[in-house]
Order: structure tokens, then C-alpha cells, then sequence
């Protein structure tokens, strides 16, 4: 293993992040697509130099850009984000039915296999398709018109599509999460989709045991076992066992099961990382110190991981897509925060060092490990 | 040739400096100038106005001869001093933030 490369959103563009398999010190390259929101960026694990970036911004809309060199060299792709056929209404914040509303793409996921083949979660929440490598987009129509699709709610970040997984050993096998819908799974690419809910408890919403409406904030799952999915919910950290058809809770001993990330590690599936928040109200870690919780268990029984981290006067957040691990060995898990830190664990989460301190909030990181 | 001025980040996205040229068939309107911009550096499709509904982004505005075009409709004409190349059509990112 050559090198480890770190890709980073940030609300005032993306920085890539570079360091050998050591992982001690890093090159920082950035900012690119500087002044614009970047809500993600991922590069394709079946060629480690093309990447994809969702740039957007509330004045200039949606740009998607593409490198080939791993990011030295940026294209901007086509842009075009368009819902086919008729629009539907779904319930606004204040309960009046609202048209569909292209904002942005939250996440961008390239195929296992094929380099030219991306899924893009947008906001409001729908699922787009690109096969040319994002020369152009195509709107997987089954999600947006699922038969309750009336009755998703925004979140407070908006309608929004966020979480994308693929089966690794059945790329039709997928995944999706929507702030405030749920969790859904396809089994045919993306066609048609079964909201996967049953288990969860909000109550926040009317019913708090619907079959949609809940605040999935993240939906995890490791390679090799993709019948077993981890979910950090507005409130509880969930575990399924049987592809999502039920969840039962598995937030155990921690201090605060409100959060954003989940991520699993990369040698061993049932060792699971969060972050707990204080609540849903104060998004900052409890008592001002930031730990990361490890449960090797797949759950229940969590340990603090504090070694390196601030542990006084600490009041950011992490957002849902901050968090990320690598596959070297021992495991590497890195997350980013709203205070500009990037901190980094080549130990599995034993230790921690900011890489990075002061870059614009982070609201995303991706790893790739480099041949 | 008509002068456009695009903001920062527009001409970074177009990859130009200062301001850029477009050449507009017939009398220039301002929708015409508009598809003129976008047909010369097609990135900026969807930047400016949305790209279904050529509506104006909500925070992008047009200025031309210190008067306000942004709530004019997509045929009015552009006025004759940036027709003839004296004054440069503006686009321009609203002002906004804390």
C-alpha cells in the first residue's frame, strides 16, 4: 500500500488530503472549487483517480466536477438535474403540500465496478443515474413516485437523499436514507424500492412506529457481511441483521445515542464507530469533549475514545458524512468537523491527531487507499 | 458583441477573465443574451437561470446602464448602449450573508 488519500467537503470547497501508509504526515492540496459549498466528494473504487465532487451554492446552483488524476486536475460535468415527469407535492415544514424542488446532490456514489457509473442523492430527495461517467444524468423515477412518497417530510437540512450503499456482491442489492423518509432497499439497481423501517421508534413524528417518516441520519454496512446494517438515527443507533427488514437498538452504554455518523471498520464488521451529540437540540458532543464511541459487539456495550481529542471546551459537531475509515491494517478512521478539525486514528480509533485544524466546516470525508 | 460581465465565480466555473463577448442574432433581448452566454461557455447552463424553466436564480441579478433588468421578461431588449458595445450587460450574485 502506497498511500492513503483523504477527500475532503467543506462548506468552503474540497481539500484532498494525501499521506504514505504510515499515515503521519499529509500533504494538503486545496482549496479547490473555493467559496462554494462541497457537500462530497468520492472517488470510484474500481479507479482510484477518478473522482466525483458535488459542488453547489445558493447563488449558482449545482456543479458536478470530475477529475482523472486523483484529483489534480478538475472538469466540470453536466450539471443537469432534472425530475422526470410529473412533479409531486410532499408535506412542507408547515404541512402544506410542496412541489419536488431540485437544491443539490448530498452524495455522489460511484459504482463498485465501473468508473463511469455514479448514484447521486439529491435534495429534494430523489435518486440520479450517470453510465458516461456524468456526461449526463438520469432520474431513477421508481423512488421519488414510491406509493408514499406524499408523506416524506424535510428535515431541518431539507428533503434530502443522503446515504447511498451498494451490495458489493449483488450491485443490484441497494440502500438508500432520506431526511425525514427512512431507509429503503432496491433489489433490482434502483427500480423499485421497499421502505425498510419496521424496528424504529420516533417520537418525533405522529406515529412514532410508521413506515416512513423517521430521521435516518446514517446507514452503514461493511462489505463482507451486507445483511447486517448499522443505522445512527435523529435519536438511537440501530442494528438490523436482516438487510433492514427489522432494527432493533443497539445504543447500549452510550452517554447520548442522538447523532449523525456511523461507519464500521474495515477488517472487522462488528466493531462500529459513532459519535454522540448531545440532542437534537444542542448539536455539540456532551460535557464539551469529543469522543468517538467503539463498540466491538456490533453494539450495546460502547467504550469512549478520547486519547488525542479535545476533552475541554469542545462544541462542534459531525456531520453525516464526516466520518470514513481506510482499509490498511490496523485500520485507519478518520472525521471531520464543523470547527475545520480533520482528525485522524491509524490505530482503529485508539489514538487520535488533528491532521488538518482549521480548514471551513467539513461535511464530508472519504478515504481511498492507494496501490 | 455584446459585453457581459460575469461574476467571480462564474468566470472561474468559464475559465475567462475580465469581461467576456457574445455575438446576439437580431435584436439582442434579454433572453437572447442569456442563451448567448450559456451556448458560448455551456458550464454556466444552470448557474444563472434554472435549466428547465429558465427562470432567474433567486440570487442572481442583471444590471445594464445603472438601471435593474433582473424582473424584465425574457424578450424585452436589451438597451442600445449595450447593444452597441458602449456599456456591458451585468451579471451580477446578489448581495447576501451576515
Amino acid at each position: 500500500m502506497s498511500g492513503v488519500r483523504l477527500l475532503v467537503g467543506t462548506k468552503k470547497g474540497a481539500f484532498v488530503l494525501t499521506s504514505d501508509g504510515r499515515r503521519r504526515t499529509w500533504d494538503v492540496s486545496g482549496p479547490h472549487f473555493g467559496g462554494w459549498e462541497v457537500y462530497h466528494v468520492k472517488g470510484s473504487p474500481a479507479d482510484p483517480d477518478r473522482l466525483y465532487a458535488s459542488q453547489s451554492s445558493g447563488w449558482f446552483g449545482q456543479i458536478i466536477q470530475r477529475s482523472n488524476d486523483g484529483g489534480k486536475t478538475w472538469e466540470a460535468m453536466e450539471q443537469k438535474f432534472a425530475y422526470e415527469g410529473a412533479v409531486g407535492n410532499h408535506p412542507y415544514y408547515d404541512g402544506t403540500p410542496r412541489p419536488w424542488e431540485f437544491t443539490r446532490i448530498w452524495h455522489l456514489e460511484p459504482s463498485p465496478t465501473n468508473p463511469d457509473e455514479v448514484y447521486a442523492g439529491a435534495q429534494d430527495a430523489a435518486l440520479f443515474k450517470t453510465t458516461d461517467g456524468c456526461q449526463s444524468w438520469s432520474e431513477m423515477t421508481g423512488l421519488r413516485r414510491h406509493g408514499t412518497a406524499e408523506q416524506w417530510v424535510p428535515g431541518a437540512g431539507g428533503l434530502c437523499l443522503h446515504t447511498i450503499l451498494i451490495d458489493r456482491a449483488d450491485p443490484k442489492r441497494m440502500f438508500i436514507a432520506i431526511s425525514a423518509a427512512g431507509a429503503f432497499r432496491s433489489e433490482d439497481g434502483g427500480v423499485s424500492w421497499t421502505p425498510i423501517n419496521k424496528g424504529l421508534n420516533s417520537e418525533q413524528i405522529p406515529n412514532p412506529t410508521a413506515d416512513v417518516g423517521h430521521c435516518v441520519h446514517r446507514i452503514a454496512m461493511h462489505a463482507t457481511r451486507p445483511n447486517v446494517l448499522f443505522m445512527q438515527k435523529h435519536w438511537d443507533v440501530m442494528r438490523s441483521d436482516n438487510s433492514g427488514d427489522s432494527w432493533h437498538e443497539v445504543s447500549g452504554n452510550l452517554p447520548t445515542d442522538f447523532g449523525f455518523v456511523i461507519d464500521v471498520h474495515a477488517h472487522d464488521p462488528d466493531t462500529i464507530y459513532v459519535v454522540p451529540i448531545t440532542s437534537d437540540s444542542l448539536h455539540y458532543p456532551p460535557d464539551g469533549k469529543l469522543r468517538v464511541y467503539r463498540s466491538r459487539s456490533g453494539g450495546h456495550e460502547w467504550e469512549a475514545l478520547t486519547k488525542g481529542l479535545p476533552q475541554e471546551d469542545c462544541y462542534v459537531n459531525v456531520l453525516r458524512d464526516a466520518m470514513t475509515v481506510d482499509t490498511l491494517d490496523p485500520c485507519g478512521v478518520y472525521f471531520g468537523t464543523t470547527g475545520g478539525q480533520v482528525y485522524g486514528s491509524a490505530d482503529s480509533g485508539d489514538s487520535w491527531t488533528a491532521i488538518v485544524r482549521d480548514l471551513p466546516a467539513v461535511l464530508s470525508v472519504e478515504v481511498q487507499a492507494l496501490p | 458583441m455584446i459585453r457581459v460581465v460575469l461574476p467571480w465565480h462564474l468566470r472561474n466555473l468559464a475559465r475567462v477573465d475580465g469581461e467576456v463577448l457574445v455575438s446576439v442574432p437580431g435584436e439582442p433581448t434579454l433572453g437572447s443574451v442569456l442563451d448567448a452566454i450559456e451556448a458560448r461557455y455551456p458550464v454556466l447552463q444552470g448557474t444563472i437561470r434554472d435549466h428547465v424553466t429558465l427562470k432567474r436564480r433567486a440570487f442572481i441579478r442583471f444590471y445594464a446602464c445603472e438601471e435593474d433588468y433582473s424582473n424584465e421578461p425574457a424578450d424585452a431588449p436589451v438597451p442600445a448602449a449595450v447593444v452597441s458595445g458602449t456599456e456591458p450587460f451585468l451579471v451580477v450574485g446578489a448581495m447576501a450573508g451576515g
